[in-house]
Formats: structure tokens, C-alpha cells, sequence
């Protein structure tokens, strides 16, 4: 080989290496790529609903109140009958059989929603109304185009019957797409179309509040001793030991930990934001020192020097100098560690937050759900119309988490001070 | 309750502040004497020790009051003639009892369960007032020695510093309480496992199906009952399922994560650097539920279809596909960790290759990495310790039955995936398919631990060398 073959070989050697990095990081980012796209394109659709449009007549005959009645008198009545003959009239049937196949095709809270509207206007006592009903999960699926018509019927959950009553309702205009309020509103259900995110939002706001008042004070606290008070021994080696091999636990056994201390020791109720919260301080806590650390190591010590100089106290050159300063740092590592939280779901399934609740929470010791858990239950659902709302609950838990890092990022950028 | 005494508490103890500043304006006007600190400091010295004894007097008390009345309550209800055999069967007794105090139990209730809720609500009622009587007393204690203090014009500003370096003391000790409750919580159910089944049993088993793990009765265990048991709790497949996944996470991730990385310190631009860098933590930053549910539904199957096409037989939950997406989740641990290494490699080392001849690759290839190679494996170990701690991905796209398999298409289980299958739902405490979550948690623990101490001491040993 002569010499120019040889730096030849050796330069197209180079280029092959460099080229290797580029395709790496070409492969990662691609791949953030492709699943943000594929989250986005299946959730997105479950932001709206598919309501199919039916005349009610609030038939004297059928409800046993009149115009006017109070508003307990209205909840107590039962609107099953008026539900069930709207039902019937959007399409003309034969038998029980079709007469079943076209109820299925409305939610099966189709008859809280007469209610409701009776309930907003009491005055519709043999009167008519148009009222859109949502549908059932299976005509909406099929609304939007996520549920191929093709298959024989014995396949398919939706029979020819229902299939043609929709192309009918199709032809008439009578379905249509609205803002799905239950996805924000409702708690879980069963029926994909009634389940909602509500209980699950509010149980991750009380878990992460809770865990912020209880992890960001201790962590500022104990980054502040370590870095400014902490004589060098044995006992602050042993903390520090500590701490980094905490931030490395697997999140599981934190878990486990809640479940044998907080639930089988202390018995606080399962299943709830409360347990989570601590759940979730405990484990954000070492995370959190860590960057409240480095950002008290990254104010200078002239700063120091010049308070003690002046005549403070050690205390209060820390707290009236270099706290403030570090603040920045320190509030954004404390969001970034939030932020790892807020999609933490392992632990919160062992302390029994994957229980099914109906309810929203309205306190922080009631039963409740949290947003990553949601997603895992929801996405061991076979309905299709879970898929959806898992992707969607994604896309929310998914832009929570880039407000929270920006805010971080943006804390950072603008108020930190550059020291050199 | 306690959160009206500790309401009551914080707006006495705050109020205290006001009285604390006035009363030595007085006392310095009065004795016409220079106080020893600012007048403010009295009042944080009278806000503090008014609250912290009775504060933490609360806490502490509030912790043990369930337990005794507890065992009080149990005992009670046995002189009265209740009949329970063991722990399980007095808790429940126990919960009937206060479920009858609450008004929220409808069954039926006999004259013992009666008198012992009758007790019951009048040991409540004796702890509750002797609590607020005995706060009272520490309150009005503390107070007392702290105002002599103060009239004794002591140096109020030290001494409230001195309280507040205590605070910032145990709040640095509660890292140290954590690692306690994590090791005793793991070990004290992992004893009981341990007593049941055979420790070496338990390492070197090679089949694991804890459901099929009855025990009639747990303290009288039969030898053909140990037989069956130690046959449902072996380690083997769990350990060979969870590096085998962490395995192909590795192949996926290392690759990848050290050229990202390579690349970004020495080719990169900066501009490239300040775009790309962030995009790639985005991974890091995405929860792993996310993962698990991209892994389960959509890599899975499009897995699984691949291998119809090509006349495999591949699980929809095979290990190929948990692995992949897990190894994706850890590029930006090994890029940026070992991003960091190469950079704070020392210029001067790559000067004298380039001065020699050497390309810039011949460079990386023989001078950079290897003096950064103890950095490199120790963020490669730290991204091992992910690897095996990681549960949602796992959970969602891993198999749930424990095959010792090396075929990536089958399914495996994972040690993670394990631990949550036994404890979703309704358990029964005492039984050894509970304890042996926590005894895997405990092995998982540990396997994290050493992984992450050698990491550490690798990545430190080597930041000493170039500093």
C-alpha cells in the first residue's frame, strides 16, 4: 500500500466516524420524533366527542313532576321512560332485538343528560327539544375513522344494523362532533366515553403540592447546612453518602418503603394524594439537594467574605446573602425535580392508587387516581376507545411536564447571575 | 384535631413574636440597659421556643397514640373473653371495634365487640384531653423559660441561630432516616421470608410462580409444603429476565449514547450542541408510563407483525421490544454522563496526538477513550442500575410468567414487574407471596446499591486524575 492509499483509508476512516455520531444522534432524535408523533395522532381525537342529534319530548305522561318543580324534586324523578322512547324514535325498528341494538348506540348516561337539560330549563313539560346525546364509545370510534368497517360482522361490535342506523343519522346531519367536556369533568369509568381525566388531574395536583411543601423546604434546608454549616466528619460524610446513593434507589422501593411504613405502620388511608405526596417527597427529596447544593456551591465566596466583613453573622450572610442569590438555581432544580414526580407511577401503584375511582377527590385523604396511573390503567383496557384517551392523557401529562421544564429553563436564564 | 392544635399553636407562637419585640423595648428603657441583640431576635427566640417543644411533643405523641391505644383496646377486648388466634384476627377485631365507634359498621354486633367500643371511645377520649392538657403544659413551660431568658437579657441572636443551625441539622439527617426506613421496612419482611423459605432456596431456584403459593398456615409449614413452596419462589429466571432485558437495553443504548456523545464534545458545533443536547434529555425527561405504553402498543405489535411477515413466531410481549425502548430511554444518561468525561479530558493529550499525526478519530479512538475510560463504564454502570430498577416499561411491555430463556422474541419477567403483580390488589400481609415482593425489592436494592457505589468511585477516581 502506498503512502496515499494509506491517508486515504485513514481519512475515509474519519469520515466513517464522524459520520457514526451523526446517525446516533440522528437515531435519537428521530425517535423523539416518532413518539411524540405517535402519541399526538392517536390522542388528539379525544379532545372531542361524537353527540348524535335526537328530538326529546318531556311527555307529561312519562314523568311524574310538573313545570317548575325544585330542583331535588328533579334529580329524584326518573327520566328512564322519556329516555328510553327518545332513543327509540331516532330510527324506526321492528323488533327488541333492533330496538336494544339502537340503544347501544347512545352512552349509557344518555338519560342524566335528558335530566340535566330539564334541569337547566324546568319549564319543558310537554314540550320539544333537540338535544345532542353522546354516543356510545363504539360509534365513536367508528365516527372518527379509527374503527375499520370492513370486518365481517361477527367481528366487528358493531352489527349491520347499527352500522346502517348510522350511516342513516350520517345522511340526516344528525352527528356531529362537540368539545368532550367529560374528559376534563368526569373521573373514571368504565365506559370509555364517560371517562375523564378530572379525578386523576386533581389527584396529581394535591400529591405534587403536598409533595412540594414537604420536600422543598427540608431539601433547601439541608442543602444549606451541607454546603454552609457542616463541620467536615465523619457524620456530614455519611449524609452526603447518603444522599447520592438515595437519588439512585430504584423508584419502586420507595414504594415498597410507603407500603410498609406509612400504610402498614402508621395506617394513613390507602390509595390517596396524602400517602402519595409523602410518597413522592421522600423520593424528590435527595433529587432536589443535589441541584440546590451545586447552586449554593456556585455563588462565590467573596460574597460571603464580604458580608462577614461588614460584621454579620455567619447566619446572616447565608441567609441574607447567598440564599437569595442561589435562589434561582435552586427553585429551578426544585421544578425539574417536580416535574420527575408529577410522572413517577411505579410507587404510586404499590400504595394502591391504581384502585378504581369514580369520584373526584375532593380532599387530599380521599381515594383518588393520579395522571401516570391513570395512563397505566387505561392502557390495560381493551375497549379501543382507551387507547385514545390513554394518548391524550399523555399529550396532558406530556405538556404539563415542557411548562414545568420552561419555567425552570426560563428561571434560570434570566435571574441567575453569571459569576465570571 | 391535630391540625387545630397545630393551627392553634403556630397563631399563639407567632403572636408571641410582637410581645417578645415590646416587652425588651420596655425592659431596656426600664433598666436603662443596652440590649444584647436587635429587639427582633427576642421575638424569633419566644416564636420558636414556644413552638418547636410543643410541636414536635405533638408529632411524637400522635405517632405512638394509635399503637397503644391499640394494644390496650386488643387486650381489653381478650379479658372480656373476645377469641382471636393470631395478630391478623385481632386486627380485624380491632378495625370491627372502631368501625362501631365510627358509626360505619353494620354488621352484627355482640355485647363484647359493644363494651370494647365503649372503651375504645373512652381511652380516645382520656388520650385526646390528656394530649391537649399535657401541650399545654409544655407550652406554657417553655414559655416561661424562655421569657426568664429573655429578662435576663441573654444574646438572643446567637441563641436563635443556634435553634435554626439544629433545624438545618435534622433536616439534613432526614436523608439518613429515609435510607433507615428503606432497609428496615425491606429487611423486616424479608426476615419473615427468609424464615419460611431457605435463602439458598431462594437464590438458586429456578422456578418462579408465587401464585400458586397457598399456605394454609404460615407458622406450621409441612415438608411437602416446603417442597411446593421453594419450588414457586426461585431467583434464577427473575435475575437472568432482568438482565437479559437490561442486556438488549445496553446493545440499544450504549452504541448510540457513547457516539451521541463523542460527537457532541468533540465535532459538534456549538450551535449544533445547544440544539441537539436538550432534544436528546427530552428522553430522560419523558415518564416511563409513557414508554411502557409506546413499548405495549404500538413497538409490540409492529414487532410482532414483522415476524408474521417473516414466518417467526414473536410475543407481542417479548423481550426485544422492552428492552429496545428501555435502551432508548437511557441514551441520554451514557450522552450527556459521558459527555461531560470526554470533555474534561485534558487538552493537551489530544495536542500531542494531533502533533504526532494522528486524525481526529485515530485520536478519540486511541488517546480520548481510553483516558476516559474509567468515567465512560462508570455513567455505562449508573445506566446498568437504571436498566434493572426500571418498572413501568417493564410492567407494560415485558411478560408476566418467569421463562429462563435467551430468545428475544419470547417473553420474559423482570424482578420490577414481579414485585408490582404481587402487591397490585388485594394482598394478604403474613403470606409468603407478600414478603417475597419486599425480599425482591430488598435483592434489588442491593444490586442497585453496589452497582451505583462502583460507578461513583469509578466516575470520582477518575475526575481526581485530570483535576
Amino acid at each position: 500500500m502506498t503512502k496515499e492509499q494509506r491517508l486515504k483509508k485513514r481519512h475515509s476512516a474519519e469520515r466513517r466516524f464522524r459520520l457514526y455520531g451523526i446517525a446516533s444522534i440522528c437515531v435519537a432524535l428521530l425517535f423523539v420524533l416518532i413518539l411524540v408523533n405517535n402519541i399526538f395522532s392517536k390522542g388528539s381525537s379525544a379532545f372531542m366527542k361524537t353527540v348524535i342529534d335526537v328530538e326529546v319530548f318531556y311527555d307529561p305522561e312519562l314523568i311524574e313532576i310538573e313545570n317548575g318543580a325544585s330542583e331535588e324534586n328533579i334529580r329524584e324523578a326518573d327520566f328512564y321512560d322519556i329516555t328510553i322512547e327518545t332513543l327509540l324514535k331516532s330510527y324506526p325498528t321492528k323488533n327488541l332485538d333492533e330496538e336494544n341494538e339502537l340503544i347501544d348506540l347512545f352512552t349509557t348516561d344518555a338519560e342524566i343528560e335528558i335530566k340535566k337539560a330539564f334541569l337547566e330549563n324546568n319549564n319543558l313539560i310537554g314540550k320539544k327539544i333537540n338535544l345532542e346525546i353522546t354516543s356510545s364509545d363504539d360509534i365513536d370510534q367508528l365516527h372518527k375513522g379509527n374503527y375499520p368497517r370492513d370486518l365481517p360482522e361477527d367481528r366487528r361490535r358493531i352489527s349491520n344494523f347499527q352500522l346502517k342506523i348510522y350511516d342513516t343519522l350520517v345522511e340526516n346531519n344528525k352527528i356531529n362532533k362537540n368539545f368532550n367536556n367529560y374528559y376534563f369533568n368526569n373521573g373514571d369509568s368504565r365506559d370509555p366515553e364517560l371517562a375523564g381525566i378530572g379525578g386523576a388531574l386533581v389527584g396529581s395536583f394535591y400529591s405534587i403540592i403536598i409533595c412540594l411543601l414537604l420536600a422543598f423546604p427540608v431539601a433547601i434546608l439541608a442543602s444549606i447546612y451541607l454546603e454552609e454549616f457542616a463541620p467536615k466528619n465523619k457524620i456530614t460524610d455519611f449524609i452526603e453518602i447518603n444522599i447520592n446513593n438515595l437519588a439512585a434507589v430504584p423508584s419502586i422501593v420507595y414504594g415498597l418503603l410507603a407500603l410498609q411504613i406509612l400504610l402498614a405502620t402508621i395506617q394513613l388511608p390507602r390509595s390517596t394524594p396524602l400517602v402519595a405526596g409523602i410518597t413522592l417527597a421522600l423520593m424528590t427529596l435527595p433529587r432536589i439537594i443535589i441541584p440546590c447544593r451545586a447552586s449554593l456551591k456556585a455563588v462565590p465566596p467573596s460574597i460571603r467574605e464580604g458580608a462577614l466583613a461588614v460584621g454579620a453573622s455567619k447566619f446572616q450572610s447565608v441567609f441574607h446573602h447567598v440564599v437569595p442569590l442561589s435562589l434561582p438555581g435552586t427553585l429551578s432544580g426544585t421544578i425539574i425535580g417536580l416535574a420527575q414526580a408529577l410522572g413517577e407511577t411505579a410507587p404510586l401503584i404499590l400504595i394502591g392508587m391504581v384502585a378504581f375511582v369514580v369520584d373526584i377527590p375532593s380532599t387530599p385523604i380521599d381515594p383518588s387516581s393520579s395522571l401516570p396511573v391513570q395512563v397505566y390503567l387505561w392502557s390495560e383496557s381493551a375497549e379501543r376507545g382507551f387507547v385514545e384517551k390513554t394518548s391524550a392523557t399523555i399529550m396532558m401529562l406530556l405538556s404539563f411536564l415542557i411548562v414545568m421544564n420552561f419555567i425552570a429553563v426560563y428561571l434560570r436564564q434570566k435571574f441567575e447571575k453569571r459569576w465570571n | 384535631m391535630n391540625f387545630v392544635l397545630i393551627f392553634l399553636i403556630v397563631i399563639f407562637s407567632s403572636s408571641l413574636f410582637f410581645y417578645g419585640k415590646s416587652k425588651t423595648k420596655s425592659i431596656s428603657i426600664q433598666r436603662n440597659i443596652k440590649l444584647n441583640a436587635l429587639p427582633k431576635f427576642y421575638g424569633y427566640y419566644l416564636v420558636l421556643w414556644s413552638s418547636i417543644p410543643a410541636l414536635v411533643f405533638l408529632l411524637v405523641w400522635s405517632l405512638f397514640e394509635p399503637v397503644i391505644i391499640k394494644s390496650i383496646i386488643i387486650e381489653t377486648a381478650a379479658n372480656q373473653g373476645a377469641i382471636f388466634n393470631d395478630k391478623n384476627e385481632a386486627n380485624l377485631i380491632y378495625e370491627k371495634i372502631k368501625a362501631i365507634h365510627l358509626g360505619t359498621y353494620f354488621g352484627d354486633i355482640d355485647t363484647i365487640l359493644k363494651e370494647s367500643a365503649i372503651s375504645y371511645s373512652k381511652f380516645l377520649n382520656i388520650f385526646t384531653n390528656s394530649k391537649i392538657v399535657l401541650i399545654f403544659v409544655t407550652i406554657i413551660a417553655s414559655v416561661i423559660f424562655s421569657l426568664k431568658k429573655i429578662r435576663n437579657n441573654n444574646k438572643a441572636r446567637e441563641d436563635v441561630e443556634k435553634i435554626l443551625k439544629g433545624l438545618l441539622f435534622v433536616s439534613s439527617l432526614i436523608a439518613i432516616l429515609t435510607t433507615l426506613g428503606i432497609i428496615f421496612s425491606l429487611l423486616f419482611e424479608s426476615i419473615k421470608f427468609f424464615s419460611v423459605i431457605n435463602i439458598f432456596d431462594y437464590l438458586f431456584g429456578t422456578n418462579w410462580s408465587p401464585q400458586r403459593a397457598f399456605v394454609s398456615d404460615a407458622s406450621a409449614i409441612t415438608t411437602a409444603e416446603y417442597e411446593e413452596l421453594k419450588d414457586a419462589f426461585g431467583f434464577v429466571p427473575l435475575i437472568a429476565g432482568t438482565s437479559f432485558i437490561a442486556f438488549i437495553a445496553m446493545f440499544v443504548a450504549v452504541p448510540i449514547g457513547l457516539f451521541s456523545g463523542i460527537y457532541m464534545a468533540e465535532y459538534a458545533s456549538s450551535r449544533v450542541r445547544k440544539i441537539s443536547k436538550p432534544i436528546i434529555e427530552i428522553l430522560a425527561g419523558i415518564p416511563t408510563v409513557v414508554y411502557g405504553f409506546f413499548a405495549a402498543l404500538t413497538v409490540g405489535p409492529f414487532f410482532r407483525q414483522i415476524g408474521e411477515s417473516i414466518g417467526l413466531t414473536v410475543s407481542s410481549e417479548s423481550a426485544l421490544a422492552a428492552g429496545l425502548i428501555m435502551g432508548i430511554m437511557i441514551i441520554p444518561y451514557i450522552s450527556s454522563l459521558s459527555d461531560d468525561v470526554i470533555n474534561s479530558v485534558p487538552q493537551s493529550l489530544r495536542d500531542g496526538s494531533y502533533a504526532v499525526g494522528a486524525t481526529k478519530s485515530e485520536t478519540i479512538k486511541q488517546v480520548v477513550i481510553p483516558a476516559a475510560l474509567p468515567g465512560i463504564i462508570g455513567s455505562v454502570l449508573l445506566a446498568v442500575s437504571r436498566a434493572i430498577g426500571e418498572t413501568m416499561i417493564v410492567v407494560m411491555a415485558a411478560g408476566l410468567a418467569a421463562n429462563l430463556t435467551i430468545n428475544p422474541l419470547e417473553s420474559t419477567t423482570t424482578i420490577t414487574t414481579q414485585i408490582v403483580m404481587i402487591l397490585v390488589g388485594d394482598q394478604e400481609f403474613d403470606s409468603p407471596k407478600t414478603q417475597s415482593a419486599f425480599a425482591l425489592g430488598l435483592t434489588l436494592f442491593v444490586a442497585t446499591l453496589i452497582l451505583n457505589y462502583i460507578a461513583q468511585r469509578a466516575v470520582k477516581k477518575y475526575r481526581e486524575k485530570y483535576d
